[in-house]
């Protein structure tokens, strides 16, 4: 028995876990931003895509990972703004415009990646935002295997969901972003701009997407190849709701979704098919949906668009 | 006194009406100013123009004697002008506290100072008497804590001017008491107050000027001391209203509907109705009493087949009628007035002709053999019902969604009417109507009564309870906690009822005396 648990739960899987965790962060707590602000953001996966691929490309024309960064951020941010137009101004379905993001993401990649690399399938190697080890935490047994090495983006993760946190919740602006999303004429009554706070807190959401996107190509890898997302937006977003919309549930969330992914291989070799545990988090996230585990309650305004009368 | 805000030829036009047609209104600086008027008379638009919701399309605003643009909220708010809406605008799971400072939040460096805004709150609550938990959300607090939590949102954006928007429409009596003596307060330190509502009582006793609008045009201002109830109404709807419903003392016949010991769970799962016990005669009109949600609504729902009764019998004329689904109940000429009209009363997107034969649809001589619809039946029905109902405007064809809630509701009385029902469940029949659509609805239920049906008729307004019941019951917390003949009731006994309190046990507010008798 001990055997077995040792097999799964040990320094070297756990730190896979928190690698493979990494862009959820990112893209879950994008996800908290639009939600909270009362706008539905399933665009996420195609947000995180196309900042892939702009991470990848501006980290091979510069040969500076860092602007591959900024590159993915401006992106992302990007692709936020188009979803604000049409779900905010536009007041087009939000699902569907999140949708077509989605599947123009995927077109567009695999259509820039044949035009300017004359390449199918994966971009040539560009180099990446580097590994950093911290100091004395690295020595502590064990904590230090898990936590003490990684890419410099998986440390920034864990700050942005503290920084998250503190804005949402602290903050004038996180206060004003919430009321917005449960509330907007509330909000409005009060002289909040519902439309410009929505505007922002989506625009927000995009650039954290192409961020966790960027991660997996300018860190984790160092190449972009099609449709590398995999779905990723998708469990981020059930990170985001399995998380009860707060950074540090989302956190958790990632945490256990990536800790699935990283048994998997463990689990293939012992003859159980991957799928399964592909399936984790979308079952754990219709059981948070269900209520097994408190209530998952949504912010009320989401989905409806804000009608100035 | 000098006027504070003046309002000149202010115009608002929606597609299809005119809201507000050349008003001119003046409010002098720290009066209570009540503005009356019916439904759609333009009283709530005219606040919006002012609270900068709507742009009106002609006309000007006047503050302290400057003309002034108000296009935004912020505007209204930073000119101090405050509105207390009819559907509070609170952000439920936040903290009271929370609600205060919204939009205008104390804050060091972007971060919410939360110690300075809590003790400003706290002083705001103390100095005007608004009692609230600040720490606690929205969603846990009651009605009454709310509407105390908005006016004192309002306060703390400093304003002079308070808009409320039909404040009493849901308070109990006592917690309307509390709301005067909270805008005397306001009134005493300064704060102008305008008051919308369309209860004339309420009027007359907390206002000092009087404006009447009716169909968006200002009919005239009084002195609240120069005028009377019978004036105002008839400026309100431009004829002569009766206010009291005349109506014989009641002839009770034989029992015919009892329920005992009934228990109902709602849809969640949750105990509503604990154990309650009535009886019914024919030819007389028992009144529920109590504030809404304290297990009214779920048991009419079980009455009439719409949820399930968990314990208890319930019969009409000896016969159980208890978990028979509610076609059986309708079949049974048990009448039907629901307490929300556009959910289970009508389907607001089919004709007058269609949803004066609901319920009875699938009974001769609305259906012909192989369950064809007989038109030619459907449409007479229709229009004698049309015309004996007085609905408006009298077109059959017309969807049920184009027409006003007053029309609604006729054309509901009017097919729960005509089937001749031996006993009727009237649940909030009033609720919105005018005056002029009140008074109908009013006279049709005693007209029932007269003609031998047993009525139960649930109502959340006390005056609608005391002016056509023949008996009283409270029911409070699931459970009927007192009963009596109409002789024997009072506003303020049944108030106190209601809130839980023993009859004639004194729960403040005794300079408010009983209204309508």
């Amino acid at each position: 028995m001990w055997d077995y648990l040792v097999y799964f739960v040990n320094a070297t899987v756990l730190a896979a876990a928190l690698r493979m965790a990494t862009p959820l962060i990112f893209t879950s707590l994008g996800g908290i931003f639009a939600e909270r602000s009362g706008v539905i953001n399933i665009g996420l996966e195609g947000m995180m895509l196309i900042g892939a691929f702009t991470g990848m490309l501006t980290s091979y024309f510069t040969g500076q990972p860092w602007l591959g960064l900024i590159g993915a951020l401006i992106a992302g941010a990007l692709m936020g703004l188009v979803h604000a137009v049409a779900a905010v101004t536009y007041k087009v379905n939000q699902v569907v415009s999140g949708t077509a993001i989605n599947i123009f993401a995927v077109g567009v990649t695999v259509f820039l990646l044949r035009w300017i690399f004359d390449v199918a399938g994966t971009s040539p190697s560009v180099s990446r935002v580097p590994v950093v080890t911290i100091p004395l935490v690295n020595r502590i047994p064990v904590i230090g295997q898990i936590i003490g090495t990684h890419n410099i983006m998986v440390y920034l993760a864990l700050v942005l969901v503290v920084i998250v946190h503190i804005f949402l919740f602290k903050t004038v602006w996180g206060l004003r972003l919430r009321s917005v999303g449960e509330h907007p004429k509330a909000a409005d009554t009060v002289g909040i701009d519902v439309f410009l706070t929505r505007y922002l807190a989506v625009i927000t959401s995009g650039a954290l997407a192409g961020l966790g996107g960027a991660y997996l190509s300018i860190a984790h890898l160092s190449r972009f190849g099609d449709q590398m997302t995999a779905g990723r937006g998708f469990i981020a977003l059930a990170a985001m709701i399995f998380g009860k919309w707060t950074p540090f549930g989302a956190l958790g969330a990632s945490l256990l979704f990536g800790f699935a992914n990283a048994v998997q291989m463990r689990l293939q070799e012992l003859g159980i098919p991957s799928q399964f545990v592909q399936m984790v988090p979308y079952i754990l996230t219709m059981i948070a949906l269900a209520g097994f585990i408190g209530r998952a309650t949504p912010p009320k305004a989401i989905g409806k668009p804000y009608k100035k009368e | 006194m000098e006027n504070i805000l003046e309002l000149k030829n202010i115009t608002k036009r929606f597609p299809g009406v005119v809201a507000n047609d050349n008003i001119s209104l003046d409010i002098k600086a720290g009066e209570i100013h009540a503005l009356v008027g019916e439904n759609g008379s333009g009283k709530s638009t005219l606040m919006n123009i002012l609270y900068g919701l709507y742009n009106a399309d002609e006309g000007e605003i006047y503050l302290r004697g400057e003309k002034t643009r108000i296009t935004e909220p912020k505007q209204a708010i930073d000119h101090g002008i405050g509105m207390v809406f009819q559907h509070f605008m609170l952000v439920e799971p936040l903290t009271v506290f929370e609600n205060v400072i919204l939009g205008s939040e104390p804050q060091k460096r972007g971060f919410i100072d939360f110690k300075g805004a809590e003790r400003e709150v706290a002083r705001l609550s103390k100095e005007y008497g608004l009692k609230v938990e600040t720490k606690s959300r929205v969603e846990d607090i009651s009605v009454g804590q709310q509407q105390r939590l908005e006016i004192l949102k309002a306060l703390y954006r400093k304003a002079e001017i308070l808009i409320l928007d039909e404040p009493t429409a849901v308070l109990t009596p006592q917690e309307t008491d509390e709301l005067f003596q909270v805008m005397r307060n306001l009134k005493e330190q300064g704060t102008t107050i305008i008051f919308i509502s369309h209860k004339i009582r309420e009027v007359m006793e907390i206002s000092d000027r009087v404006s009447v609008l009716r169909r968006g045009k200002l009919v005239g201002t009084k002195n609240t001391s120069a005028t009377s109830r019978p004036e105002l109404a008839e400026m309100m709807v431009g004829r002569e209203v009766l206010l009291e419903v005349e109506k014989e003392k009641a002839q009770p016949g034989e029992k015919i509907f009892s329920v005992s010991d009934l228990e109902v769970r709602d849809q969640r799962g949750t105990k509503r109705v604990k154990g309650v016990s009535l009886e019914i005669h024919s030819g007389e009109i028992l009144g529920i009493a109590g504030v809404e949600g304290n297990g009214q609504q779920e048991m009419v729902e079980a009455i009439t087949g719409l949820l399930r009764t968990e314990k208890g019998k319930i019969y009409l004329d000896g016969k159980e009628l208890q978990n028979l689904g509610a076609m059986q109940v309708k079949k049974k000429r048990i009448g039907y007035i629901p307490e929300d009209r556009h959910k289970r009363g009508l389907i607001l997107d089919f004709n007058v002709a269609d949803n004066m034969i609901l319920g009875f649809h699938t009974e001769p001589p609305f259906v012909q053999r192989f369950f064809i619809r007989n038109e030619k039946a459907i449409k007479e029905n229709a229009e004698k019902l049309v015309e004996e109902y007085d609905v408006r405007p009298p077109n059959i064809q017309q969807q049920v969604s184009t027409f006003s809630g007053g029309n609604q509701q006729k054309i509901i009385a009017a097919r729960e009417f005509s089937r001749k029902p031996r006993f009727l469940i009237c649940s909030q029949p009033t609720r919105g109507l005018d005056i002029g659509s009140i008074e109908f609805i009013h006279s049709q239920i005693i007209d029932q009564r007269d003609k031998g049906a047993g009525i139960l008729l649930v109502s959340a307004e006390l005056d609608e309870i005391l002016s056509l019941s023949d008996r009283i019951a409270v029911m409070y917390e699931g459970r009927i906690v007192g009963e009596m003949p109409i002789e024997e009731a009072d506003e303020k006994k049944l108030g106190s009822l209601m809130l839980g309190g023993e009859a004639g046990e004194d729960k403040g507010g005794d300079e408010v005396e009983a209204g309508t008798k």
